[in-house]
């Protein structure tokens, strides 16, 4: 029993709206309102803030990885390769005559010729790499004496960009001078691969593996995550099997992605012999980490349709699989693809399971094939920052503007899709 | 009383004996027997709860999809049982059509609503018949004059007597023999009511019509049989004008006059 209230019972007291305890319960109501939209503003800001920062910092750093700094070089062709004719550079000549010519040794000649005893120091150490892909490119150059544009060292190159060593401001200064110094577009960066020297090295490689890998992983994960989601919700039994599966599912997608890895590594290498740094293996890979995170929001997404819907369709005799295909999936689609989007840019982020299945080689030429050799965005970037050379810095934060750039893309792509997709009710 | 005459003569479409349906163990209908033809229209009366809902849910074995829910005895359609192996239940279900509480299109056009059980089914060769077939269930569901200028809108975007006649027109499409409806104008206001039930006597004769209804004038204004239901039992089965005149039990009488539910 409780005790007898000091006043009237509650149903005879009368409710005093205007009185002072009801004024002050009003007055602390609205209070914690503000309090609590205030506090909703500071996070929004502080999260704004951060990226705001993460953009600043990386667009700043990363904008002169995509500018390049090259210098003149002078070359009498005819008279350095011996008056071959253009068409020697094309077609199946095209390799005969590289090897007879040497591009190297006219490049060294040239240097010493132009730029005295050492002005080798002036340009990056592969720049003969360049006049290569210039003649190649353009085979009619071989007809006469052509200035042409070759990368600088990498010390010039910061030299021009920000600050570098003393001989280095030097030698910039002294080219700049003559004129013989400009700063253009690298395009070598979205066009070439990996490489030692990173005057000359390239996304392209490493984009076109994240591409292959994706697009495995996709096509992997989504149906096989879609229909299992499918089957569970509308098909399996209740009992303790699917509770077990269910739960296993769960904890499947909190598995730290390493694991993965090494799973892959395990099962994909070992077990089944497939070909180590490939594209293959590291969509298969991510396919596993992408999967359960599919399956659970097609899980939702396929919860959430009303079951209205459902006694609809069986009502006018539809039979099961058509209910799915022609009601529940159309609307659960956005949702699933919400859970797509999320698996799909969590993979694509992904570094630690491809380390373990070789995806760090050191790959020269973009890959042509899912058994290619290859690597992927995230892991170039990773072993660009690990690189002792400074020059490397800048291709490190250009490299996380094109992964930032990849990702936006594929979700612009997806919430497209998405929308697209919605049935209005 | 010419209707009643003519139906105790002529079989029944559909008849069910001492059914009985089990959640888990507790037992929602305990053995009800009833016989519905094509000449009248049956209305399910009876306090929330009493079970009027899950019995037509076993008419066209809807309860399938609880898996809890197990039946128990024969409940024949044109004297073949349902519940037997070799009666498709895909098939019971175009031919037992059925009209839910909450109007439920879906959320494609009006045409596409209409259109969706015949093309599942093929009951159209080609695309002419096939609006015809939309044509006609809409005209039977005196809905063709508001919406035929406007097949292509959602059929989410009509009024909800207009989703329920739309419901309504889905369901005769695949040319059922018996329409179930439950409860089918709790959610819409008195006209739109009264279109629906001037629809059901329209309707009568081309189909057998089994209704569930709270509404006990709505009862006697459409059915030509009512059963009333209480705690899974049926109480009492017969002309409607009998029971709401003249029942028999003392638990139908107290219920018509309102002494409980």
């Amino acid at each position: 029993m409780t005790a007898t209230p000091p006043t009237a019972s509650p149903s005879s007291r009368k409710t005093d709206w205007m009185g002072d305890a009801m004024q002050r319960r009003i007055a602390r109501r609205y209070a914690a309102e503000r309090r609590f939209k205030f506090l909703g503003l500071a996070a929004v800001a502080v999260s704004s803030l951060f990226l705001a920062f993460l953009l600043v910092v990386m667009v700043g750093n990363g904008a002169k990885g995509f500018v390049t700094t090259e210098a003149t070089l002078t070359i009498d062709l005819p008279a350095a390769t011996g008056s071959i004719s253009p068409d020697q550079l094309t077609g199946p000549q095209l390799s005969a005559t590289m090897a007879s010519i040497d591009v190297r040794r006219i490049f060294d000649q040239a240097v010493q010729a132009q730029y005295g005893e050492d002005g080798a120091r002036y340009f990056a150490s592969t720049a003969w790499t360049a006049l290569r892909d210039q003649l190649v490119e353009n085979p009619n150059l071989v007809m006469g004496e052509t200035s042409f544009w070759l990368p600088t060292s990498s010390d010039i190159d910061r030299a021009a960009k920000d600050r570098s060593t003393p001989e280095a401001e030097r030698d910039y200064a002294a080219l700049t001078k003559a004129g013989e110094v400009r700063q253009s577009f690298n395009m070598q960066f979205l066009t070439g691969s990996d490489g030692t020297d990173p005057a000359r090295v390239g996304i392209w490689g490493a984009l076109k593996g994240s591409l292959i890998t994706m697009v495995v992983t996709l096509f992997l994960a989504f149906p096989v995550g879609v229909l299992a989601a499918v089957y569970l919700e509308e098909y399996a039994p209740k009992n303790r099997f699917t509770d077990l599966i269910e739960v296993s599912i769960n904890n499947l997608a909190a598995v730290p992605s390493i694991i993965f890895g090494l799973l892959g590594l395990a099962v994909f290498l070992q077990f089944l012999s497939m070909p180590r740094s490939a594209a293959l293996v590291g969509g298969l890979t991510l396919a596993l980490m992408t999967m359960p995170v599919i399956v659970i929001a097609a899980r939702n997404a396929i919860k959430a349709v009303p079951p209205s819907i459902r006694e609809a369709a069986m009502g006018v005799g539809a039979s099961p699989i058509q209910v799915v295909f022609h009601h529940v999936l159309p609307l659960a689609i956005p949702g699933i693809m919400t859970g797509t989007i999320i698996g799909m840019a969590r993979a694509l982020g992904e570094t630690a399971p491809l380390l373990m299945i070789g995806m760090r080689a050191f790959t020269t030429t973009p890959p042509d094939g899912l058994t290619d050799p290859a690597t992927v965005l995230p892991v170039q970037i990773f072993l660009w920052s690990d690189e002792v050379n400074r020059g490397f810095v800048e291709k490190t934060s250009a490299a996380i503007i094109v992964l930032l750039v990849f990702l936006l893309t594929m979700n612009a792509i997806a919430v497209y899709l998405r929308n697209r997709f919605e049935t209005r009710w | 009383m010419l209707d009643n005459l003519a139906s105790a003569t002529t079989k029944p479409k559909m008849s069910a004996r001492d059914v009985r349906v089990f959640y888990g163990p507790k037992e929602a209908i305990k053995g009800v027997s009833i016989d519905i033809d094509m000449d009248n229209v049956v209305a399910f009366i009876g306090p929330s709860g009493c079970g009027k809902s899950t019995f037509l849910r076993t008419l066209n074995r809807m309860n399938d999809t609880i898996p809890i829910a197990r039946v128990e005895g024969d409940i024949t359609l044109d004297g073949e049982n349902i519940y037997s192996s070799s009666m498709d239940v895909v098939q019971l279900r175009a031919r037992v059509g059925m009209v839910f509480q909450k109007p439920n299109p879906f959320p494609k056009s009006i045409y596409d609503n209409v259109a969706y059980g015949p093309r599942i089914h093929g009951l159209a060769p080609n695309k002419a018949e096939l609006d015809q077939i939309v044509e006609n269930s809409l005209v039977r569901a005196g809905l063709w004059n508001e919406v035929k200028d406007r097949l292509q809108d959602s059929g989410t975007a009509l009024s909800g007597g207009q989703q329920q006649r739309l419901c309504i027109a889905r369901a005769i499409a695949v040319d059922p023999e018996v329409i179930l409806m439950d409860e089918p104008c709790s959610a819409l206001d008195p006209i739109a009511t009264a279109k629906i039930e001037e629809l059901i006597h329209e309707l009568r004769g081309r189909y057998a019509i089994v209704i569930v209804t709270h509404n006990m004038q709505q009862a006697a204004r459409v059915s030509q049989k009512t059963a009333f239901f209480h705690l899974g039992t049926m109480v009492e089965y017969g002309d409607t004008s009998d029971i709401f005149t003249n029942p028999r039990e003392e638990r139908t009488r107290d219920y018509i006059t309102g002494r409980y539910g």
